[in-house]
């Protein structure tokens, strides 16, 4: 069993630091598996989210060595070995304690989102009719785990800050699946441009890297909205019409 | 006098996993005033971890299906210890209450002519769960998650309760301490739904995170609810094994539903083997039937890697010690096999059980796909829980206190099948809020003495005010409980380690009301931690308990000292109920007659 050093950073809203502790990593080991020998044998009251340990919840976000990822997903024996292993908070979002963020934001601005609406029933059971074709795209999206590691890796809100005008990877793959939903009859076009902001988006394909689910983020959900939106907002046909003017959500 | 903020609702419901939602929107429905806590953020609660799907007789996959088939298997499969009118609501209601869900987004996967796909899983005699490859679960969660933000419920997010609060013998109200700061709660309602999970926790290799500490059982046995079933521990066959850190995570029985076989260390597949008197009639004689049987041929029966999960749980740990286990104490399932009948078969595992994959290949560095995993059993779930009234998930002793999914009990008998969970926190999740809404509706308002208060905040803060050196703190506290509950009251029971087991947890209870557990009350897993192994022991002594009183072996339960079954103890539940003077008390409870229309149909199933 090889002693290895863990630095984890400790600390609260008014701020912190990286704190060292050695941990006997045992085989097959991840950081969640450090983090909570750290908690059971050296801190009790080291703050952590976790849940299901499995890669299916997206609790335990955190920046491992730097990068956004899942501490239940990380194999230690996978990480350079010359050096500590630094676990620190995602950035993007306020400190409660140590490695627990809050990720509050994301819960309103999904709540500002259009829900689903439904044609009404096509069959005569009053069930819908679906080709397995057609349900998988938004199903890719649908595999979202609510890690929110697009949302802490992603410049706009990591950098510029800009919450307040920009939803985020995660809730345009949310809207896409929605929009790309077969018996949706929701129409969000104008919402995604004026208050989510998917303009600000540049693509530079962030999000797509650090998604532990592996969903095509960018090409496959923010690339065609964004077309959605071009469409919609800046076509000179329907602009010299006066149609296709924003319409009011509900 | 205690700092705390009162909260008042209609309902409140504790626990905001598939049972908890579902019951928070049909409450609103209703027209309540509802409160939802949940002890992580909303939308990770365990029901993401179930993979393989939901049951409901849909005969989408089989024209043969139907309400009545689906009953009989719950009851066979529960060896008639089930209560008969839940598994009678739940076969009949489920189905509706799936469809439900594509109403409010959810994208299940597709039969040919577009309607829901279904598949195979133990116990249920025709391809009957709906699903999403192998994160069904997931796919639920969001659904209820997603449409019920909007339904005007008032979420509590990281908020734990620890006392629930009384009027006499009514239940009215939760005490309860968010993590962030460690402020106190009063929630005061006129109905209270607990729908807080599990007790996987209590032992030492589980499928289950840190969350299911047994709350709810827990609290409302203190309240003075009774539980019922508590000898029924369900280990699920399949649990990873190697490496030691992923040991106790769920392997899907949908590997099996796909096609996947257990062998052991010489290749046999030993589950040929041993064929259980009930399943007879409705098992494989050869693989070749058994793949037949994969593939959708209607003439074939199903391959005995699909009999119930305690069957199967206790055919792997026989393997291991008779020493044919694979390499790290378990048995080996190979899904890889089928390339000899399935042109690229590697894509079609990948397509249908990709997080199977991912988990395999990211954590065990496995290519299910092309080689074999090690699997054995993990503590998955607990029939038992607190025993209600069939028809409107009352307690049967708490006025107002009403339990759903896996923290009530009744359904699932002596064994729950697969699939069986998440059509069970549809149907008595819908149910329990809508029971509790019409009692809120019904019902005067609330009072709740502030001594009842204080005292539950004096309770709460113990651990911090101790001495943290007094003993070897929380997360130790609670290793020794679950390796005891490992090792004396697991997969094979017997009477002294039982009796051995009880003297051990009363002995950590005596140590866990002096430990400390330092720190602050601000996110402090360690207080949180103290808190929760009160839960934890009161569970496990139930279990213990329980299984020590019952003298055969039935489903789940397995007496090494009383191997088979018996007739006279297929007659009565098991209920527990905390006495006057604070100890736990057990009685036999006499199965109530089957109805008669009922009973008619378990025979004709055969």
């Amino acid at each position: 069993m090889a002693t290895t050093e863990f630095r984890v950073w400790r600390g609260d809203s008014s701020g912190g630091e990286l704190k060292s502790y050695q941990v006997d990593v045992g085989p097959g080991y991840v950081v969640l598996d450090a983090i909570h020998q750290i908690q059971a044998e050296q801190a009790n009251d080291l703050a952590v989210r976790w849940n299901c340990k499995a890669g299916k919840c997206g609790s335990c976000s955190a920046e491992i060595n730097g990068s956004p990822r899942l501490m239940c997903m990380t194999r230690v024996d996978q990480l350079p070995t010359d050096q500590p292993i630094t676990v620190e908070p995602m950035r993007t979002f306020p400190t409660v304690k140590d490695l627990v963020t809050d990720v509050s934001w994301n819960y309103e601005v999904k709540k500002s989102i259009m829900p689903f609406r439904p044609t009404k029933p096509d069959a005569a059971d009053g069930t819908w009719r679906m080709d397995q074709y057609d349900v998988e795209r938004p199903q890719e999206f649908r595999k979202c785990i609510e890690c929110f590691l697009c949302q802490d890796v992603c410049h706009v809100l990591r950098d510029h800050h800009m919450h307040a005008e920009f939803a985020g990877p995660r809730h345009y793959i949310f809207v896409a699946q929605l929009e790309m939903n077969p018996i949706d009859t929701g129409d969000r076009v104008a919402h995604l441009r004026e208050e989510l902001g998917i303009g600000y988006c540049n693509i530079t394909k962030c999000c797509t890297k650090v998604c532990p689910e592996h969903i095509t983020i960018t090409d496959n959900a923010i690339i065609p909205l964004k077309e959605r939106v071009v469409d919609r907002a800046y076509d000179p046909v329907a602009k010299l019409l006066g149609v296709g003017k924003s319409e009011p959500r509900g | 006098m205690s700092q705390h903020q009162i909260l008042e609702h209609d309902v409140i419901v504790i626990g905001a996993g598939g049972a908890g939602l579902r019951a928070a929107i049909e409450a609103a429905a209703k027209g309540a005033k509802v409160g939802l806590v949940c002890k992580s953020l909303l939308g990770k609660a365990h029901t993401v971890m179930a993979e393989g799907g939901v049951a409901a007789a849909l005969s989408n996959a089989d024209e043969r299906d139907n309400w009545k088939v689906h009953f009989a298997d719950t009851m066979r499969g529960g060896q008639y210890l089930n209560s008969w009118r839940m598994a009678e609501l739940h076969a009949k209601e489920a189905p509706d209450r799936v469809r439900e869900l594509e109403a409010w987004g959810a994208l299940l996967d597709r039969t040919p002519d577009g309607r829901m796909n279904q598949r195979n899983f133990g116990g249920h005699k025709y391809p009957r769960l709906a699903h999403v490859g192998d994160r069904t679960g997931l796919e639920m969660i969001r659904t209820l998650q997603d449409h019920g933000i909007h339904q005007g419920i008032d979420v509590h997010m990281e908020v734990t309760v620890t006392k629930l609060l009384m009027d006499g013998d009514r239940c009215v109200g939760a005490f309860a301490y968010d993590r962030e700061r460690g402020r106190f709660r009063v929630f005061k309602a006129k109905a209270v739904v607990l729908a807080t999970g599990g007790i996987g926790r209590a032992y030492l290799v589980t499928s289950n995170s840190w969350e299911y500490s047994g709350d709810g059982h827990a609290l409302a046995y203190d309240a003075g609810a009774e539980l019922v079933d508590m000898e029924f521990v369900q280990f699920h066959p399949t649990g990873m094994v190697w490496p030691p850190s992923v040991r106790g995570i769920l392997v899907t029985e949908g590997v099996r539903g796909e096609g996947g076989v257990l062998k052991n260390k010489d290749g046999r597949r030993f589950m040929f083997d041993d064929i259980p008197p009930l399943y007879q009639g409705q098992t494989a004689e050869t693989p070749e039937e058994g793949w037949r049987y994969v593939i959708g041929d209607k003439n074939a029966r199903r391959p005995p890697e699909l009999l119930t999960r305690d069957h199967v749980a206790r055919k792997i740990v026989k393997e291991v010690r008779e020493g044919r286990g694979s390499p790290h104490g378990g048995v080996f399932l190979d899904i890889a096999w089928i390339k000899q009948n399935i042109k690229d078969s590697e894509a079609h595992i990948r397509k249908k059980l990709p997080s199977m994959y991912h988990q395999f290949k990211e954590l065990a560095g496995i290519d299910i796909t092309k080689e074999p995993m090690e699997v054995g059993p993990t503590t998955h779930y607990v029939m038992g829980g607190i025993r209600v009234e069939p028809d409107s998930q009352m307690s049967t002793t708490v006025k107002g206190l009403f339990a759903a999914g896996e923290c009530g009990a009744g359904l699932h008998g002596a064994n729950r099948l697969g699939g069986n969970s998440l059509s069970d926190l549809l149907v008595f999740g819908k149910r329990a809020g809508e029971y509790a809404a019409k009692f809120a509706a019904e019902s005067s308002p609330v009072q709740i003495g502030a001594d009842q208060i204080d005292l539950a905040a004096t309770e709460a803060l113990a651990p911090l005010e101790r001495d943290a050196g007094a003993d070897v703190g929380p997360f130790k506290l609670q290793y020794e409980l679950q390796t005891l509950m490992q090792e004396k009251a697991g997969i094979s029971r017997e009477e002294k380690e039982l009796t051995e087991a009880l003297n051990a947890i009363r002995e950590l209870k005596s140590r866990a009301d002096e430990m400390g557990c330092g720190g602050s009350r601000e996110y402090n897993p360690g207080w949180h931690t103290a808190l929760d192994l009160q839960n934890l022991l009161t569970v496990s002594e139930a279990v213990a308990l329980a299984a020590r009183e019952r003298k055969e072996s039935r489903g789940a339960h397995a007496r090494s000292d009383y191997q088979d079954k018996d007739k006279t103890w297929g007659t009565f539940n098991l209920v527990l109920r905390k006495a006057k003077d604070g100890s736990m008390e057990i009685r036999r409870e006499p199965i109530s007659p089957i109805r008669q229309d009922l009973q008619d149909i378990i025979k004709e199933q055969g």
